[in-house]
């Protein structure tokens, strides 16, 4: 059971031939035989997920219906859950527990969704393989120590492991895309401002968004339905009305347009990936699309006007772990400045300190226009590029990824670690909606389609996805466990 | 705009964070691999190109000036470090 769709379960659950609690305690049973070997979970939460589940049991037996009624799920340890840890996979934020829950948190509570706990992830979502975890890294269900893919990790892996149905992400970069490419299963990333980020721990406020991990694209329409929508808490939160997202899963793809950037099929692609996506285009043609060649010209400037962007945003962000309020505080300071500095050395770990730094010096006195304004016109020049691309075809076919899971420890110079979303970063900086979709396999490792398409058509997106899923069986693929790590 | 290993200490002190003296050389060979790869923006003409914070270009709304929250003190005080008689403590700032 533990293995089926979330639509599937709410179907078994409705029906009565499971229950939420025995499905809850068939994952926490998965959980605690094959996640010794994963590491995917930070937090499991075993007394407040069955109380969940009984909960939802009685409703049902009251009459209650919803999508997630009884749906065990997992939230990103970057959503804020009332009285369970939100550790942001960082020592900074060991001990702490929300006085609040997420929005997107409650959204999926008021659904009817179980959460059985905590998705590992890198420190503060600063990450594209998940080692930059103070909890360990985790690992990745279809190679031995492979990574998951970052920074939404530790969800992908408990997602393509069945130690979950759905688990949500964040995505700032590439962050659900990327893992979901990684770990073979169906990621999206919404529209900037789709859905809400109040109790989502801020990394880089006008890039971050919250998102499914999914085993299918009609799962990941259910979970938008939940969490998608306005929030009066964050007024970053757009005022665009929703829609429901499963409705036009079943249209045909006729009278569509793909963009296949030329850019991004360069020699430099690895040829067993290209080949791949090139696959994936012409089943899009096979179900009644039509290709067409385009042009991104300023997608390699997304490299470095994110890594101007996202970490100014963040070192501004990161600012408020001071040691006073909440979170870690270093023993015996000598005097207030000893505090904040000690505090903070001891409680962030490198790479968060490295993008700090990055973005300090980016905002300092004197740098700000050269480096801060710059990336922002840069910022202005890819969104103007893809509006453009888009004039001519309704979605964009790339690699989410250019490459595999690789070995853990591979990649220890972090400009070759920032290469990993070469990709994905650009849409973020554009603010438009993304998703990875499990297209093929290289060596037996998973490899992700991403397809993109301008702002609030995230139902496109999951149209095109559903209707290669009815089409393909890569997503229903599933890793041999428990495998050695 | 090369930068040394004072500028890495100066730009950690900014961020109120301590480089040891034993990773100041790694942390400046990172910093400048970065610096490098960003520098690629000089070399795009942005002359008449506003800069866009925003993707969606939404400025700041305002609520109306109503109270919302209730008063949580004592949650969020449990979550503090260090507090007394309702008030964050932290080291002495003036004798």
């Amino acid at each position: 059971m533990i293995e089926k769709t979330v639509v599937e379960l709410a179907s078994a659950l409705s029906t009565g031939s499971v229950s939420s609690v025995e499905l809850t305690r068939a994952f926490i049973d998965r959980i605690t035989t094959i996640d010794t070997q994963l590491n995917a979970y930070i937090t499991v939460d075993e007394q407040e997920a069955l109380k969940q589940a009984k909960e939802a049991d009685e409703a049902r037996a009251r009459g209650a219906h919803s999508p997630f009624l009884g749906v065990p799920i997992a939230h990103k340890d970057l959503f804020c859950t009332q009285g369970t840890k939100t550790t942001c996979g960082s020592k900074m934020l060991q001990n702490f527990v929300s006085p609040y829950d997420a929005t997107v948190v409650a959204r999926l509570k008021d659904s009817g969704a179980v959460t059985l706990g905590k998705t590992n992830c890198d420190e503060f979502a600063m990450g594209s393989s998940n080692e930059n975890s103070f909890f360990g890294p985790a690992y990745n269900p279809w190679g031995k120590n492979r990574v998951p893919g970052g920074s939404s990790g530790g969800s992908a892996s408990a997602v393509a492991a069945d130690l979950c149905a759905i688990a949500t992400g964040t995505d700032t970069g590439g962050s659900i895309r990327q893992p979901a490419s990684f770990c073979g299963v169906t990621g999206l990333k919404p529209t900037y401002g789709r859905v809400s980020r109040w109790g989502m721990v801020a990394y880089a406020s006008s890039l971050d968004v919250g998102g499914p991990l999914a085993k299918t694209a009609h799962d990941a329409a259910v979970m938008l339905n939940a969490i998608a929508g306005h929030d009066p808490k964050d007024s970053t939160s757009v005022a665009v009305s929703t829609e429901d997202y499963t409705q036009s899963l079943d249209a045909p793809l006729t009278n569509l347009r793909i963009g296949l950037p030329r850019q991004y099929f360069s020699q430099d692609l690895d040829p067993r990936v290209a080949a791949i996506i090139q696959e994936t285009a012409r089943n899009l043609e096979n179900l009644g699309a039509t290709l067409v060649d385009i042009d991104l010209e300023k997608s390699t400037l997304s490299l470095p006007a994110y890594y101007v962007i996202a970490p100014a945003e963040a070192s501004t962000n990161l600012s408020r772990y001071d040691g006073v309020r909440y979170g870690y505080r270093c023993e015996d300071p000598l005097d207030l400045e000893d505090m904040y500095t000690r505090s903070r050395t001891e409680g962030f770990g490198n790479e968060v300190k490295r993008r700090i730094m990055i973005g300090t010096y980016a905002l300092s006195a004197g740098y700000y226009d050269a480096y801060y304004k710059k990336a922002q016109r840069i910022r202005r020049l890819i969104k103007q590029d893809f509006s453009k691309a888009f004039e001519n075809v309704d979605a964009i076919l790339s690699p989410t990824s250019p490459f595999t899971a690789f070995e853990l420890g591979a990649k220890k110079d972090p400009v070759s670690m920032y290469l990993e979303d070469i990709y994905t970063l650009g849409v973020n900086l554009a603010g438009i909606p993304g998703i990875s979709i499990p297209a093929g396999f290289i060596n037996g490792l998973p490899i992700g389609a991403q397809l993109v398409a301008s702002d609030f058509r995230e139902g496109l997106l999951l149209n095109i996805a559903h209707q290669y899923q009815q089409n393909s069986d890569w997503h229903k693929q599933k890793p041999s466990m428990p495998m050695g790590v | 705009m090369a930068l040394n290993e004072k500028n890495i200490k100066d730009i950690a002190h900014l961020a109120r964070l301590k480089i040891e003296e034993n990773e100041v050389v790694e942390s400046l060979t990172d910093f400048s691999s970065i610096l490098s790869m960003i520098n690629e923006m000089q070399t795009v003409d942005t002359e008449n190109i506003p800069p866009l914070a925003n993707p969606h270009e939404q400025i700041q709304r305002l609520r109306k000036d109503a109270v919302t929250e209730s008063n949580d003190r004592d949650n969020l005080l449990k979550l503090a470090p260090k507090t007394t008689d309702g008030l964050f403590l932290v080291p002495k700032v003036i004798d």
